[in-house]
């Protein structure tokens, strides 16, 4: 019996082992595979087991026969990340894992584009940034070329190419010197995404103010007011006058309409009048003595 | 004394819990893109929200509540996340992640400030349990991109994509 037992003992390892070995060596999973696409899975062995692939992004389980190749059909596993497999018999299992990448070809973008509405001519005004995504909404990692278009209203493009990096890509556009709507686009193979920017005209350039006498009062009037570029003033803009006289002053806030802005204010002897919009002031009226 | 004993070994024991259950966490700026500088505040708001939306899918994933991932997750990511739970619902699974450390790299911080996008050199533990019985620990090592989006009073994940390290 002493003698027997050790025998027994080493028989039993050597049955087990090559089964155990053959099951680590045959239990083949895919290193990685493409979001979508059709795969195996081998196993050794007999018998039923369990085969689970599990991660954050999809879980499968499914029963499988041992010795015999796993079929995956094309859609089963669309979320790429890393996934564990295994493989559970009685209290027994083997562990795997593999990642499933996103397909290279870009299908949708999330395109950030700021500001909506900014003045004409400001230099690097305009941003945008782009995340590119497979058909499965999956980021893409590999570098991926985005070109960026900014159109102006009076047909003058600027454009951009950039490479992802980590499936994201950033640009920044200068605002063009006409006001208007800008298309304002990002582009990857062929998927795009457009963002509308309204560019308005900036701050009022060369304010210029005259008056007119009638009777106690002064007609004061604005030249239309534009910007540096040239760009009409938008209506609405507060132009306030301001009369400055020996004891006192007055200061009315009036509205462009049709780039003008005009009020009346009483004549006194001695008085200044100034205009300013803003942060920019206009030309200085002395009236009377 | 026994109760005095007894007392300490449960502080022990609670105290070496709460250690095991906070992952170590190292952060990186030094790759960070974009012409929009990342301040320490929103950096240290990032981290904190990204680090509880582990916690968040832990327990979603471990309860099979996709409604608990609506704190920390938005769009796409939330989407996939709460297919998974209800596909492992139905098989009768319930996984668990336990997070053991996060290597943090900033990646991009979008020039208009909607965007933050990270790489976590993750490393965790996924727990498998079938009808609530285990069927395996795996220790995994994963490179997640994350993408952050600001919602109203926290950044959520957009974007959570894991690939080997």
């Amino acid at each position: 019996m002493k003698q027997t037992l050790p025998f027994l003992l080493a028989g039993l390892i050597l049955a087990i082992m090559p089964v155990a070995h053959a099951q680590d060596e045959t239990f083949n999973v895919p290193r990685s595979i493409e979001a979508g696409s059709a795969f195996s899975i081998q196993n050794a062995g007999s018998g039923e087991a369990a085969l689970y692939i599990v991660g954050p992004g999809q879980v499968l389980k499914r029963t499988v026969q041992l010795g015999t190749s796993t079929y995956f059909p094309a859609g089963s596993i669309c979320n790429a990340g890393h996934y564990v497999v295994i493989l559970a018999q009685g209290s027994g299992t083997t562990t795997r894992s593999f990642d499933v990448t996103p397909v290279s070809a870009p299908a949708s973008l999330s395109f950030f584009a700021k500001p909506s509405r900014l003045p004409v001519g400001l230099h690097d005004g305009i941003t945008g940034a782009v995340y590119v995504f497979d058909v499965y909404h999956n980021l893409i990692v590999a570098p991926t070329p985005v070109s960026f278009e900014l159109s102006s209203p009076s047909g003058a493009v600027q454009k951009q190419q950039v490479s992802t990096r980590d499936g994201a890509a950033w640009t920044t556009m200068d605002s063009t010197s006409q006001q208007g709507s800008s298309k304002f686009v990002a582009q990857a193979g062929d998927v795009s995404s457009t963002s509308i920017i309204r560019q308005v005209p900036g701050d009022p350039c060369d304010l210029k103010v005259s008056a007119q006498p009638s009777g106690q009062q002064l007609d004061l009037q604005t030249a239309p007011v534009r910007d540096c570029s040239g760009n009409a003033v938008p209506d609405g803009t507060i132009v306030t006058f301001t009369e400055t006289y020996p004891g006192g002053q007055s200061t009315v806030d009036v509205p462009l309409k049709r780039d003008i802005a005009e009020v009346k204010m009483p004549a006194r002897d001695g008085a200044t009048i100034t205009v300013a919009s803003g942060v920019v002031l206009g030309n200085q009226i002395r009236w009377g003595k | 004394m026994l109760r005095n004993s007894a007392l300490v070994c449960a502080s022990i024991i609670l105290a070496s819990g709460l250690v095991a259950a906070q992952p170590d966490v190292t952060v990186d700026t030094s790759q960070l893109k974009g012409p929009r500088l990342l301040e320490e505040q929103t950096k240290a708001a990032a981290i904190r929200d990204y680090l509880e939306s582990w916690q968040g899918m832990n327990e979603a994933f471990q309860q099979n509540q996709p409604s608990l991932l609506d704190e920390d997750f938005i769009g796409a990511a939330r989407d996939k996340l709460a297919d998974t739970i209800d596909e492992q619902a139905k098989a009768g699974i319930q996984t668990r992640y336990q997070d053991r450390a996060h290597h943090i790299q900033f990646l991009f911080y979008s020039p208009e400030g909607l965007s933050i996008e990270l790489i976590d050199d993750a490393e965790c533990d996924v727990q498998v349990l079938d009808h609530d019985k285990p069927v395996s620990t795996v220790p995994a090592s994963s490179r997640y991109i994350v993408v952050l989006t600001p919602a109203e009073v926290r950044w959520k994940v957009r974007v959570m994509q894991a690939d080997s390290k």
